[in-house]
């Protein structure tokens, strides 16, 4: 615990999650939940509204959805949940509470493991992730005596994940929030989209000098980014400790983030905090989920990203490769089937190609990763011709854009470009020998020992032979050919 | 001038040897004539003539309609109908136009029956006199100084007034049968579930029920069937527990009949009692097996009620905040004020009060000293129904401790009025099908009888309610 300490002081760090699920229609209403190029208050149904009579219906996607994330969170998953109502009154919530899960949650106890940058791995503890609707949207135009609602995000189901108060620094809050979203990301659970709002981020964060104490926490809603998590946590440590030392004390209370100022700053303070006066929904029935749902959606569920970092290691990515590819689903998922049916070396090339050159050509918006995935054939064929020596790393990247775009047989294609490496022997001792003879010197310093100078003569017999020769067998022949 | 059985309308109307229209007419003319009562809020002028109409022309094109065809009925004025305003007599909403129907009404209308008008009640349902209405009290059909029950005081005082043969009420904690025993008519509730709740305005969602108010319990029975059933609107719908409910009287003989002593103990009017004991006395003589029950937790029932209802309603009468839809004040400078005036001027003071109540019951600090004791309550007393309803079929005992009261005589008194529910609640807390039925006259005015039946024994309790109102 020592190394957490910051001028004396341990930092306790917990962290809620709004997950928002990737289900076709809202919670409680067959409502298209996808609106993020709607026009205000065009996706809402009487329900939507709070309109006297409604009813709210579970969308059993949902709690399936709500399942893959627990499976995703290694945690239990309750027989039987409860919703319930939280009541306070505000205009983008209409009908005066919120439905959610409060004392019987869905998901319960379960840990997700992270990584720091230089790949260190720690554990938090989930305390539980319970289902509930999202409310509206609230805009307040500057200078102006009205408020703007629309409800058009009313309803949308969230899952909100609760950690233990398990993480020390802005670091670890990071690396936490960042696992998360790709847990939930590759469960199938959301989009997670972060900027489109699809994880919103609450840090609880306290000092203290007594480990066996927990100080006075702040809880910074709403953050957006890894990185203002990371920040909003940094904060908050240093104006807490700050305040401390200056003889005053930790108000509970809600703050916010100014990202422009990279600083926290109070909304709201406890005596301020509502009673929310909570009681079971008796329009929702109980949740039931049986043993065999949860081992039938266990069946389902993919390679996680710890299990995918595995793999990817396995055949020679580092933590940090491993993680890049990670970030872009797709591209993992073109990794993971070339692992699933190809040898490592295939992977290897290919997944090296997929981390420099077409990387690029994505960020470009040259190329798209399905694009990419489409020809996984003749991106194999192709390394294979590298790895059996038949065609050139340098020329193999010479071909990799157009057997994409143009979908070709790479051998056809190399043919075509008289790229294919020379594997006839006397060829290539014919060459050799012409650059020695041109070389006299360099060969002179090579007899003598210099070995610089044997990367020059590879490079001339690459030139000679238009870099269709291979260089590890230039290399051998030259020495061969010296050695006479 | 007294209707037909529904069954014999809806095979007049199908054969033409009466028209649609001429029923919607008729109904139209009474509301007219009987405007003293202040039972009727809204009439569906326009609409149900229209919908007659269309019955009558595709009649006489041979089409088969249904098995309420022409029937005319009333909607409480808490059921979302197209056409009128929908009120639940109150400010709050006094002018709010639903965009959709009820689950219940537009099953009936599917079956050809047409809804003429919107009946009064207690403001968003809270009472149990009708007096608490935003447009003023409903009068009782049988005395006029007397209150009609409530709160669905309007669709028992139109039965009994003979606008409709049947109007549509709900029931919370007797808000059907307490009206249909004071009028004179019946009044079902049946089992929570089996009715949708979809598009009706909201008062207690776990113990609000959906029921008929007729002049017979064939009648019932057949406006029962066409309603019940799951909807894929209301998560809380169940399954039927028969093909048809028809209200078919059976044999008494062998039927073990439970006298609650708790309902005719202390507490209840003595010429109610009595009518109440001939009842039983002739259930007797028609070959049932009388058998005398307790079920202790019925002395906490009201009080139980008292706690989880309001709980409930200041829930659910959060969304009428001002904001989207219903009453909102214009003068109010900032949103809290628009929150506290908008609801201020929409509610009635018994809306207010239930509000307050449930508000104190679930704040932290007291929810666990009322609300989950409550619950515990609650608990206890469906365990105990539980265990009597392995002794017997059917309880009887009466709806009311008393008969229609005088207008005004408990608006001051609000525990004397909660009363008048004593005996209608535990039906609601439990979940069981309950029926009140005519059972004869005491203070010249109606008595009812209330049977009760297990949850899904909705056809049965029909059934035999059906022989012990042949009897009478």
């Amino acid at each position: 615990m020592e190394k957490y300490l910051v001028k004396g002081y341990y930092p306790t760090i917990g962290i809620e999650c709004h997950v928002q699920l990737k289900t076709k229609t809202k919670l409680f209403s067959g409502i298209n939940n996808d609106a993020r190029d709607a026009a205000p208050n065009t996706l809402i149904s009487p329900l939507c509204v709070g309109l006297p009579g409604t009813l709210p219906i579970l969308n059993e996607q949902a709690v399936a959805l709500a399942i893959r994330a627990g499976l995703a969170l290694r945690a239990e998953i309750a027989e039987e949940s409860v919703f319930d109502r939280k009541h306070y009154f505000y205009p983008d919530l209409p009908k005066g509470y919120q439905i959610t899960q409060f004392a019987q949650p869905i998901v319960g106890k379960g840990v997700v493991e992270a990584h720091l940058d230089d790949g260190t791995l720690f554990a938090v503890n989930i305390t539980r992730a319970h289902l509930e609707e999202d409310a509206g949207k609230s805009t307040h135009p500057a200078g102006e005596d009205y408020s703007l609602v629309d409800l058009n995000r009313a309803g949308t189901p969230l899952l909100e994940i609760v950690s233990e108060p398990e993480i020390h620094n802005g670091e670890e809050a990071r690396a936490y929030a960042h696992e998360l979203n790709l847990l939930m990301k590759y469960a199938g659970v959301s989009e997670a989209d972060l900027y489109q709002g699809n994880m919103r981020f609450d840090v609880n964060v306290s000092v203290s000098k007594d480990l066996s104490k927990l100080g006075t926490r702040s809880e910074t809603k709403n953050l957006n980014s890894f990185k203002s998590v990371e920040k909003a946590v940094e904060f908050e440590i240093l104006r807490q400790i700050d305040l401390l030392e200056k003889g005053k004390t930790i108000v509970q209370e809600t703050r916010g983030w100014d990202d422009a100022k990279q600083k926290t700053f109070s909304q709201r303070s406890k005596e301020d905090a509502h009673d929310y006066r909570y009681f079971p929904e008796p329009d929702v029935p109980p949740v039931i989920v049986t043993k065999a749902i949860i081992e039938a959606t266990a069946q389902t569920m993919p390679l996680l990203p710890a299990a995918l970092r595995e793999r990817f290691g396995s055949f020679g990515l580092s933590t940090p490769q491993a993680n890049i590819i990670l970030e872009d689903r797709e591209l993992a998922d073109i990794i993971r089937f070339i692992t699933e049916e190809h040898d490592e070396k295939t992977a290897r090339t290919i997944a090296n190609w997929c981390l420099g050159e077409l990387m690029r050509q994505v960020a470009e918006s040259e190329l798209t990763w399905s694009q990419i995935s489409k020809a996984i054939p003749q991106l194999v064929g192709l390394a294979s011709m590298v790895d059996d020596n038949r065609l050139s790393s340098t020329a193999a990247k010479e071909l990799l854009i157009e057997i994409i775009n143009d979908e070709k047989d790479p051998v056809k294609l190399a043919e075509e470009k008289n790229l294919l490496q020379i594997s006839d022997d006397s060829a290539l001792v014919m060459i050799v020998q012409q650059v020695l003879n041109d070389n006299a010197k360099a060969a002179e310093d090579v007899r003598n020992g210099e070995l610089k100078a044997i990367g020059f003569l590879v490079g001339q017999v690459m030139k000679a032979s238009q870099g269709r020769a291979n260089p590890g067998a230039v290399q051998v022949l030259i020495k061969k050919q010296l050695e006479k | 001038m007294n209707w037909d059985s529904i069954k014999k309308i809806a095979q007049d109307v199908s054969s033409g040897k009466v028209t649609a229209e001429e029923l919607v007419r008729r109904s139209f003319s009474i509301i007219d004539e009987t405007k003293d009562y202040n039972a009727i809020l809204s009439i569906s002028k326009h609409r149900a003539l229209e919908r007659a109409k269309d019955i009558d022309n595709r009649i006489k094109n041979g089409e088969k309609i249904g098995s309420l065809a022409g029937v005319p009925f009333i909607a409480k004025d808490n059921f979302l109908t197209f056409d009128t305003p929908t009120t639940a007599s109150s400010h709050m909403l006094e002018n709010f136009y639903a965009p959709y129907q009820a689950t219940a009404v537009e099953r009936l209308e599917a079956e050809g029956a047409i809804m003429v008008a919107k009946s009064n009640l207690d403001s968003f349902a809270h009472g149990s006199s009708t007096e608490n209405s935003a447009f003023g009290p409903t009068l009782n059909p049988i005395d006029k100084t007397k209150v009609p029950g409530g709160s669905s005081g309007g669709s028992a005082a139109s039965v009994a007034l003979k606008i409709a043969p049947f109007a549509l009420g709900t029931d919370t904690g007797g808000s059907i049968r307490l009206p249909a025993s004071f009028c004179g008519v019946v009044g079902f509730k049946p089992t929570y579930g089996l009715v949708s709740r979809y598009g009706v305005v909201a008062m207690a969602s776990s113990t609000d029920v959906i029921g008929p108010i007729t002049s017979t319990v064939e009648d019932a029975a057949l406006v029962l069937d066409v309603m019940s059933g799951k909807d894929q609107f209301d998560g809380t719908t169940i399954d039927r527990d028969t093909k048809t409910y028809d209200g078919k009287p059976m044999s008494l003989k062998g039927a073990k009949i439970g006298v609650v002593k708790e309902y005719l103990s202390s507490g209840i009017d003595k010429e109610v009692k009595k009518v109440i004991l001939d009842n039983v006395e002739k259930m007797k003589a028609q070959g049932a097996e009388i058998i005398e029950v307790s079920i202790p937790s019925i002395s906490l029932s009201l009080a139980c009620y008292y706690v989880l209802v309001p709980a409930e309603v200041s829930s659910n009468l959060s969304r009428y905040d001002g904001q989207r839809y219903g009453l909102s004040d214009a003068t109010a400078k900032n949103l809290d004020e628009s929150f506290e005036k908008s609801r201020a001027a929409g509610f009635e003071a018994e809306n207010k009060r239930r509000i307050m109540i449930g508000t104190y019951v679930l704040s932290s600090g007291y929810y666990d000293a009322y609300y989950k004791k409550a619950q515990i309550v609650r608990t206890k007393l469906i365990n105990e129904f539980e265990k009597v309803f392995k002794k017997v079929d059917f309880l009887v005992g009466p709806t009311a401790p008393m008969t229609a009261f005088a207008i005004g005589q408990n608006v001051h008194d609000q525990l004397q009025m909660y009363l008048a529910d004593i005996m209608t609640v535990s039906a609601n807390l439990v979940g069981i099908p309950s029926i009140s039925i005519p059972a004869g006259m005491a203070n010249n005015m109606p008595v009812g009888l209330q049977l009760m039946a297990p949850q899904k024994a909705d056809r049965a309790l029909l059934q035999i309610a059906a022989t012990i109102e042949e009897d009478n």
